[in-house]
């Protein structure tokens, strides 16, 4: 608590009704997690996660997790320049479906990927002739669901970052004599950064969550397509016990993740 | 306020229960113009009210039937499906639930909740279900029969190991002697059937009675007798049931003649 913006907030008295609202907000977010520790088996706790199914859950959700979030960020920060740069007809609705992800049920989008990219959907058939790929029932179906639910949180941070930057240093680098590539990469790259490594930090997040595309484009069997969540999800019915450790595996992994990054990348000011 | 809410709720509910119990004997007494008889299917004096019926998820068409031949017979009484997995609607009622009458796809199910002392009187069987093998139209995949699951070349799904239909499938491979080589384990059975009427799964292993409400969408082949498993449905009212009397009545009907010709018809063999 260094900042000083932090002192100056702290002198001010913050009003009892959102004291009071904010604390029931928090109430509502810790009580689940409550639930999930008293359920806990601490004893047996080392000798759940070390099994099979957890290691190999563990690894899958790593390996997906960051390579749809390598996607989002090759495909993803051109997309979102398109949408915040380039004036074509259509952009508004183009810019609704590229953000539809975020509200449509992943299910939904599971089973429109297995319309598209199936064996019988719209270029599954031709991908598989041609290329012999198969994407259902693959960790390649697995990458492609976590990407197409989580790439939206960058493209929309991303689009936002660089309609709010003032694009007179662009235009000072372009006077200067840099080219077109010169300038995205040395000026607004750099200058999008902080919101750049935010989005990036969001779009794993979600992937390394996701469940409904995945379950739904990718099926679920251990060590190809079962990540975390389906293991979790599997577990519930069959193992209490397996289905709270991973639980808390998942919350720990995402909460050091996310709050290393936060202090790292993720300045709040 | 609050604190009494919950309280204060369950009490008007019994209360209204209790008002349309007393309007419906009224209602029906009025009405009567025949004898009056006690066999299920016939109109019962005093039944009536909403009627809470926890069933499982392979039920769902057979009971959708049954639920409006039997407010047909007993006008009064209104009937409330509750669809899901025989072990989730188990945790339902275990947690609380305010359930009238439970249908388990299995006896595994069905004993938990009467060791529980949930159940009043005995759980009745009233269905059986064997397995079939399920295949998209046109059979793509060629296969023939249980051998096939074996086969690595070939896209296969069974559902998930503690679902009933999953538990079952494993349990026929492992009798037939065949290390499947499975896609994926599917969460539930309509997942499964959707995966192979989509095409992207060349078999899968699901109830007869859901290739049957399935309609075209998919082809069935059949498993020998001697390698299937036949599950037993049990069905019984329970002790936290509201309206117990609308339950036994249901019960009833469903063990009825005029129920078994429904169950039949989508594909259940009976006892």
């Amino acid at each position: 608590m260094s900042r000083p913006s932090g002192s100056r907030a702290r002198r001010r008295r913050t009003p009892l009704p959102l004291l009071v609202l904010g604390c029931l907000g928090i109430v509502l977010f810790i009580l689940p997690f409550l639930g999930l520790l008293s359920r806990t088996p601490w004893g047996r706790l080392p000798a759940l996660l070390a099994g099979d199914v957890v290691t190999d859950a563990l690894r899958l959700s790593f390996l997906t997790s960051i390579a749809a979030t390598a996607i989002s960020l090759l495909l993803g920060v051109p997309l979102a320049w398109l949408l915040a740069r380039v004036e074509f007809p259509g952009r508004a609705v183009l810019r609704g479906v590229v953000t539809l992800p975020l509200v449509l049920p992943p299910v939904v989008g599971g089973a429109a990927l297995l319309f598209a990219l199936g064996r019988r959907g719209l270029l599954g058939g031709a991908l598989e002739s041609a290329t012999g790929l198969l994407l259902p029932f693959s960790v390649w179906g697995v990458i492609i669901a976590n990407t197409f639910v989580a790439m939206p949180f960058l493209v929309i941070t991303v689009e936002g970052a660089l309609r709010a930057m003032d694009s007179r240093y662009e235009d000072a680098a372009s006077t200067l004599g840099a080219g077109p590539w010169t300038t995205v990469r040395r000026v607004a790259l750099p200058m999008i950064g902080p919101s750049l490594k935010a989005g990036l930090v969001l779009t794993w997040a979600r992937a390394f969550g996701e469940f409904g595309a995945t379950i739904t484009f990718a099926g679920n069997l251990q060590s190809r397509t079962q990540t975390l969540p389906l293991a979790v999800f599997v577990a519930l019915e069959s193992d209490r016990d397996t289905a709270v450790a991973i639980s808390l595996v998942m919350v720990a992994v995402s909460l050091l993740v996310l709050l290393t990054l936060r202090e790292r990348w993720w300045r709040v000011p | 306020m609050h604190r009494h809410g919950p309280h204060a709720l369950d009490t008007s509910m019994t209360l209204w229960r209790r008002v349309s119990a007393v309007l419906l004997v009224v209602f029906a007494t009025a009405c009567r113009n025949g004898p009056s008889a006690d066999e299920a299917g016939d109109v019962q004096e005093g039944v009536g009210g909403e009627l809470l019926v926890s069933a499982a998820a392979s039920l769902a068409n057979a009971f959708a039937e049954i639920e409006t031949s039997f407010e047909a017979a007993q006008p009064g009484v209104n009937v409330v499906l509750n669809l899901g997995g025989s072990s989730a609607l188990r945790t339902q009622i275990l947690e609380g639930a305010p359930v009238d009458v439970f249908a388990s796809a299995d006896v595994g199910n069905m004993n938990r909740v009467v060791e529980a002392g949930e159940v009043s009187g005995e759980p009745r069987v009233f269905a059986r279900n064997r397995l079939r093998i399920a295949v998209p139209v046109g059979n793509p995949g060629g296969v023939a029969g249980l051998d096939d699951f074996g086969d690595e070349r070939l896209l296969l799904g069974l559902c998930t190991s503690g679902v009933p239909c999953g538990d079952f499938a494993r349990e026929v491979l492992a009798r037939a002697g065949v290390v499947a080589a499975l896609d994926t384990n599917e969460p539930d059975v309509r997942a499964l059937l959707t995966k192979s009427e989509l095409g992207e799964l060349d078999a899968g292993i699901t109830d007869v009675t859901d290739v049957t409400s399935a309609g075209g969408r998919v082809e069935g082949i059949d498993i020998p007798d001697e390698l299937n498993v036949l599950a037993d449905y049990p069905i019984a009212v329970l002790t936290g049931a509201q309206n117990p009397r609308a339950g036994e009545a249901f019960v009833g009907f469903v063990l009825s003649d005029e129920g078994r010709g429904i169950l039949a018809k989508h594909g259940f063999t009976l006892p």
